[in-house]
């Protein structure tokens, strides 16, 4: 899901750059209002989480491979904005350190995955929770659709590449496919492979930190900014 | 944090489990890559890719990639730096971000 450099016009990453901007703002300012100083490197073990488990390529069928992200995880714990921001990071490091992810296309990606994926999986496990299902399986579902919703985004903003840009003899300048093969092909390998391994690691490590008593871990510095009282 | 650093460390020695994933993710292809796919490369496409050249491209480390073994342990060499340069930047993050213990609400 990681979008190269040269796939998206520089307009196009420009304004998905400018859509982070008062995204990553507003996570700034929450996480200051309600993150103690000795909670930030929960933020970085979160970031560090995220980093890892994207390095686990899973082989997709047709020849093609995806990987979990731990969005959900993560705001799950760190709240959203929280979790916005520590895979911001990840994000940033991936794409200076290893070129996994373009830099100009670093605002796209961090749109996808650190925006729409961890507010989507959080806002379903929270329905969920509301409808009281069990904090797992919220989980594990909250992770299915967050990422699968990240990498609907990512497929639109590939596939509006050609129809946007391209030259007069109908050649694409960037993105060569449209949406109706960018969304099908990001979404089988999301829907099915990708997606069940972000809700299996999810829900497993829900699952653990509930089983070891250490679902404070979990949920004890972001009462504030998920409105509970403690 | 023992387990903690158990986990981590299990985690960092089975990223190259990542590596036996065959091919490319979709969408993630090389410039040559996508000039098989589509006959030419898209002169935009060109131009901005590669922008910045990355230090260990694709998680390993440049001319020692040769075999899985290689592969492998610049996988997991990445996987330390990624972890290191995180915790960096958190830390610097630290100074910035986050109340200052025992204020009032």
């Amino acid at each position: 899901m990681h979008i190269p450099d040269g796939y998206l016009s520089p307009s196009t990453c420009a304004v998905m750059g400018a859509a982070m901007v008062p995204v990553l703002a507003v996570a700034t300012k929450k996480v200051n209002e309600t993150f103690d100083k000795k909670d930030v490197p929960t933020m970085a073990i979160g970031s560090a989480f995220a980093f890892t488990i994207m390095m686990f390529n899973v082989p997709i069928p047709g020849g093609t491979t995806a990987h979990a992200v731990g969005a959900t995880l993560l705001a799950i714990a760190l709240g959203p904005w929280g979790a916005s921001i520590s895979l911001t990071v990840a994000l940033l490091i991936q794409s200076l350190f290893f070129g996994d992810g373009g830099i100009l296309a670093l605002g796209a990606n961090s749109f996808n995955m650190a925006f729409v994926a961890p507010f989507v999986g959080y806002g379903v496990y929270m329905l969920l929770q509301k409808l009281k299902v069990g904090k797992v399986i919220s989980s594990a579902i909250g992770a299915y659709a967050g990422i699968n919703a990240a990498a609907l985004a990512a497929s639109i903003e590939l596939g509006l590449q050609p129809v946007l840009f391209h030259t007069a003899d109908g050649r694409a300048l960037y993105f060569p496919y449209g949406l109706s093969q960018s969304i099908p092909a990001m979404m089988i390998a999301h829907l099915t492979i990708a997606g069940l391994v972000e809700a299996a690691v999810t829900g497993l490590v829900v699952y653990y930190l509930i089983k070891a008593g250490e679902d404070n871990l979990l949920y004890k510095f972001t009462y504030r900014l998920r409105g509970e009282n403690k | 944090m023992k387990k903690l650093l158990i986990a981590a460390i299990v985690i960092i020695l089975l990223t190259p489990m990542g590596l036996l994933a065959p091919g490319s993710a979709w969408g993630e292809w090389g410039i040559d890559e996508v000039k098989n796919m589509v006959g030419y490369v898209p002169s935009g496409m060109k131009h901005f890719s590669d922008t910045v050249k990355a230090l260990f491209p694709d998680y390993g480390i440049p001319g020692f990639d040769k075999n899985f073994f290689q592969q492998s342990i610049g996988y997991i060499f990445s996987a330390i730096v990624g972890i290191a340069v995180i915790a960096i930047v958190f830390f610097i993050l630290s100074k910035m971000i986050g109340r200052q213990e025992g204020k009032n609400e």
